[in-house]
């Protein structure tokens, strides 16, 4: 019997090993070390980048990179490397302050849904399937015009965005759980229904449903910066990918350089994230590899 | 007050099947009595269908019960609420059939068997020195107390499951198919931890299983259930030695035997189990039954009960009783 | 000739804790005409086996040495995957534990079982004539309307009658039988038994049946191979290995059966310790450290040794039988 043989793995720590088994897959390597070094960059943006991200400074506009502007300057003589930099925080700090909040309600949502009673499971699933029916810009104009535009705006729409999906995996395999054999030894010990979910299913669900978020974080990053490409996010003179790229965007005519600034680090967060997310899938979750 | 543990009178536990308009229900548990002393341990045999799985968990509570008394210590538990019922679990405890797959996947031994102190709030019992003190009792070294419970065999996941069910100093076991998915040479290791701890502990024990050639060695009385009800109950080596209900008898006689060179007179059981949703008239068993007579088919056998033994058929047999042979 | 000659089979899985010795030197026949049994527990190889002989082993696995010839001239070791295809349903039938898993859901039982005669050349109405004849055969009542059916509106001992019915369908020269009956209970076991054998007789075709259940295989099987570990250690008729074991494993394991003890006994026998780790097999005999025999040369590869027509044992003493009664 194969699966006999293999099954009896010695308690080699589960995380250093799938940590080697993402490290063998390139992707995975590739993603992880991007992921770390966008971190890593706005983290320490105050360290790296020196020059105050909206501090104007008109006599240095659109020069481009060199010694003393890594990435060149902005229309408003702003060092964009800094601003980079700054707007890489804005936008993780979106990215994984709304990811985090949405993880948040959607598992609790999706446990109440699948463990609790057949009426509220309906009354959730029919306010799910509502809010997914709309159109994520639809949404998001709809609730800046009501609100005025704001970063809490582009937090709130992401949360209401993400939560019903999160809600509906947890709630699938909730479901699946509700019978299983360890969940009605737990009943017959005497366990309550919130030790039951807390210590009993909860760990049992969230493993995917985390791989899911991390590939959910880049389009969050792309949410962030088109609202704020658009006006309806972050206000100026606060520096956000999104708005670097609407200032490189006006005055393309000057200088391509704010342009790509604004738009190399979107292109390497998204892309570290969806491998990352990607290749813990894989190592994680084979099943759910496509084919 | 006397010695019984747990007494079950006339249980009946129904199911509602079908859509919401054209809802009906059916008996999955049709009237069951018996009671269990202190020390005792009483087998539920039965096929898949049978209800005695069911059965246990109605006992266990985790199913209501629709009709019936239970009394537990002297206590009628059958419409307790769930609150009322929880300090009760402490002195009733309930092992699973899937050895593997009743242990939480995520949790180590340690944890496992620390959980009902946890859900009963006595974690100022030093956990650490129960958890070491259970694991010892049924006989896994304390490095097992780190692993998960795919890291385990078959017997060795069973064992973690002994060490939960008598963490709290129980005096009713309930346990459901103890042996299933267990290797021939692991399955007596189980049965004779459960046989020690019941002696050593006092328990009562219900132990429900299909493995008739388990029943024999472990169990004091024991009681055959078909279509949710009991057909023959009383003493396990009476009921071996001369079975007096056809089905008993056929179920005995069903079990290949490690033996080349045993004689096999066989008694075939025709025709497939009845459904639930249309129980036969009369004697549910006349469907199968090769010793079937007119009176069968429409009068439903009385239960009689003769020097410890319940019963419930028309005909009962003699000792080594032969099916007539079936003409054509 | 024998059907299927396993000789030398050596299967290696290579995993990320290093290369697994599933099966060593495992060596026996199936001869024309006849039942043979592969009992032992979880771990023995029993699986790894049947995916050797079909052709089936997983990625990470490989035939390291030795050969399987079918019929006598083909080596299933070395045949491509379209010969392999080609043989398989046709020549070498199989039947699982799970029989819905051999059906599939969204088609009736008719279109599968016609479409698996695509390679006989009958017209539709021959194949499904032969359809219907074949369910009368494993006694599917009403067979013409059960052709229009579905699989799950059969029971579970149906549709498991369905799977051997397909499985027979091509008449072929080799059925293997994987735990047929495990799923089944006491009564459908049986019966499923006599049917297999009958079919067998009938058909005329070889069947390789593998089974952890020691009274079943003393009951269905001609001859039997006893596994541990991933070799064979004992082989011969079942009369020589159940009534004269030679392997202390075998003596063992036939005391460990309850159903063996005719006698009531609290404290059941059991085998002490636990399957070595096969990442690391140890040299010597793969039984020496659970054996109550246990002496100085079995620290070596203990030789196949033949103390009867046929039948084999690999241990030192093999011709020294214990006596009987003495244990450890």
């Amino acid at each position: 019997m194969s699966e006999a043989i293999s099954e009896p793995v010695i308690a080699l720590g589960r995380g250093a090993r799938s940590l080697r088994r993402l490290l063998r897959e390139p992707l995975g390597a590739f993603g992880l070390f991007l992921v770390v070094a966008v971190i890593g960059a706005a983290v320490f943006a105050d360290l790296l980048a020196s020059a105050d991200p909206s501090r104007i400074s008109p006599r240095d506009r659109f020069m481009p990179p060199g010694a003393e502007h890594l990435l060149g300057t902005d229309q408003l003589g702003r060092d964009l490397f800094s601003r980079v930099l700054h707007g890489g925080r804005i936008a993780l700090t979106v990215a994984l302050g709304s990811t985090g909040v949405s993880l948040l309600i959607g598992i609790a949502l999706g446990l109440i849904s699948g463990y609790g009673p057949r009426w509220l499971d309906n009354v959730l699933i029919l306010l799910f399937d509502a809010i997914k029916s709309f159109p994520t810009v639809m949404l998001a104009l709809a609730f800046v015009t009501l609100f005025g535009p704001s970063l809490t705006a582009v937090v709130v729409v992401v949360i209401i965005i993400n939560v019903p999906g999160y809600a509906r995996i947890i709630r699938t395999q909730t479901i699946a759980l509700k019978n299983a054999e360890f969940v009605t030894a737990a009943q017959s010990m005497g366990a309550s229904t919130a030790r039951i979910l807390r210590v009993h299913v909860l760990p049992n669900v969230i493993g995917p449903i985390l791989i899911l978020a991390s590939m959910d974080i880049p389009v969050v990053i792309a949410i962030e910066a088109g609202m704020s490409f658009l006006g309806l996010g972050v206000r100026p003179p606060t520096p956000s990918w999104g708005a670097i790229l609407n200032d490189g965007f006006a005055s393309i005519r000057e200088s391509v350089w704010i342009v790509v600034a604004g738009g190399i680090p979107i292109i390497l967060t998204t892309l570290g994230f969806t491998f990352l997310g990607e290749t813990l899938r894989d190592v994680f979750d084979p099943r759910l590899k496509a084919r | 007050m006397s010695d019984v543990v747990v007494k079950v009178e006339d249980v009946e536990v129904a199911f509602s099947v079908g859509r919401i308009g054209r809802r009906s229900s059916i008996l999955g548990v049709a009237g069951v009595s018996f009671e269990v002393r202190r020390g005792e341990t009483f087998a539920i045999v039965g096929e898949s269908g049978s209800g005695k799985t069911t059965l246990a968990r109605a006992i266990n509570r985790l199913r209501p019960v629709s009709r019936g008394a239970i009394t537990f210590e002297g206590r009628r538990i059958e419409s307790l609420d769930r609150q009322a019922m929880k300090p009760l679990r402490r002195r009733m405890s309930m092992m699973f059939q899937d050895p593997v797959g009743s242990l939480s996947p995520r949790m180590t031994v340690g944890d496992l068997v620390a959980e009902p102190y946890r859900i009963h709030g006595l974690e100022r019992r030093n956990i650490q020195e129960e958890t070491a003190r259970l694991l010892s009792l049924v006989g896994l070294s304390q490095d097992f107390a780190h692993r998960y419970p795919h890291q385990l065999s078959g017997g060795q996941a069973r064992r973690v499951g002994v060490a939960r069910a008598i963490a709290l100093d129980p005096v009713l076991v309930i346990a459901d198919e103890p042996t299933a998915g267990l290797d021939v040479s692991v399955q007596g290791e189980v049965l004779n931890l459960l046989n020690d701890l019941r002696e050593r502990l006092g328990l009562a024990m219900v132990i429900i299983t299909h493995n008739l050639h388990v029943v024999r060695h472990v169990a004091d009385r024991m009681a055959v259930m078909y279509l949710g009800r009991f057909v023959e109950t009383g003493e396990t080596e009476a009921i071996f030695d001369a079975p007096a209900h056809p089905y008993t008898a056929a179920l005995l006689s069903a079990n290949p035997e490690p033996d080349p060179d045993t004689a096999r007179d066989r008694i075939s059981l025709p025709a497939e189990v009845p459904s639930l949703l249309a129980r036969p008239e009369g004697c549910e068993f006349h469907t199968r039954c090769p010793w079937v007579r007119d009176i069968c088919k429409t009068t439903p056998p009385p239960c009689s009960s003769v020097e410890h033994r319940v019963l419930t058929c028309h005909f009962p047999l003699a000792r080594g009783e032969r099916p007539p042979e079936r003409t054509g | 000739m024998p059907v299927l000659s396993v000789t030398g089979l050596n299967v290696r899985f290579s995993t990320e804790d290093g290369s697994v010795h599933a099966l060593k030197d495992v060596s026996f026949d199936v001869p024309e005409r006849r039942i043979v049994g592969v009992v032992g527990e979880s771990g023995c190889g029993k699986s790894t086996l049947i995916n050797a002989i079909l052709g089936l082993l997983a990625k990470n696995g490989e035939v390291s040495k030795g050969s399987i010839l079918f019929q006598g001239d083909r080596d299933l070791t070395k045949l491509g995957a379209t010969e392999m295809r080609a043989l398989r349903g046709e020549e070498i039938a199989t039947v699982f534990q799970d029989p819905m898993g051999a059906l599939n859901p969204v088609f009736t039982v008719g279109q599968q079982m016609v479409n698996v005669q695509y390679r006989s050349g009958l017209s539709k109405a021959e194949k499904r004539k032969r359809a219907s004849e074949m369910l009368k055969q494993v006694r599917i009542p009403d067979a013409e309307a059960a052709l229009s059916r579905y699989p799950y509106e059969f029971s579970g001992g149906m549709t498991q009658r369905i799977a051997i019915a397909m499985a027979l369908m091509m008449e072929p020269a080799l059925l293997i039988a994987d735990e047929p009956t495990t799923a089944l209970d006491a009564t459908l076991e049986v019966a499923t038994i006599e049917l297999l054998q009958e079919l067998q007789a009938k058909i005329g075709c070889s069947v390789l049946f593998i089974s952890h259940h020691l009274g079943v295989v003393a009951e269905l099987c001609e001859d039997v191979v006893v596994m541990y570990a991933g070799e064979v250690v004992e082989r011969g008729t079942v009369r020589q290995v159940f009534n004269d074991p030679r392997h202390p494993y075998t003596v063992r394991l036939l005391e460990c059966d309850p159903a063996r003890q005719k006698k009531r006994m609290r404290h059941l026998p059991t085998i002490p310790g636990e399957i070595p780790d096969l990442r690391a097999r140890p040299g010597g005999c793969i039984f020496a450290p659970r054996c109550h025999r246990r002496f100085g040369a079995c620290a070596n590869t203990p030789p196949d040794m033949e103390t009867g027509t046929g039948h084999v044992a690999r241990c030192f003493l093999a011709d020294q039988p214990e006596p009987v009664g003495a244990q450890g």
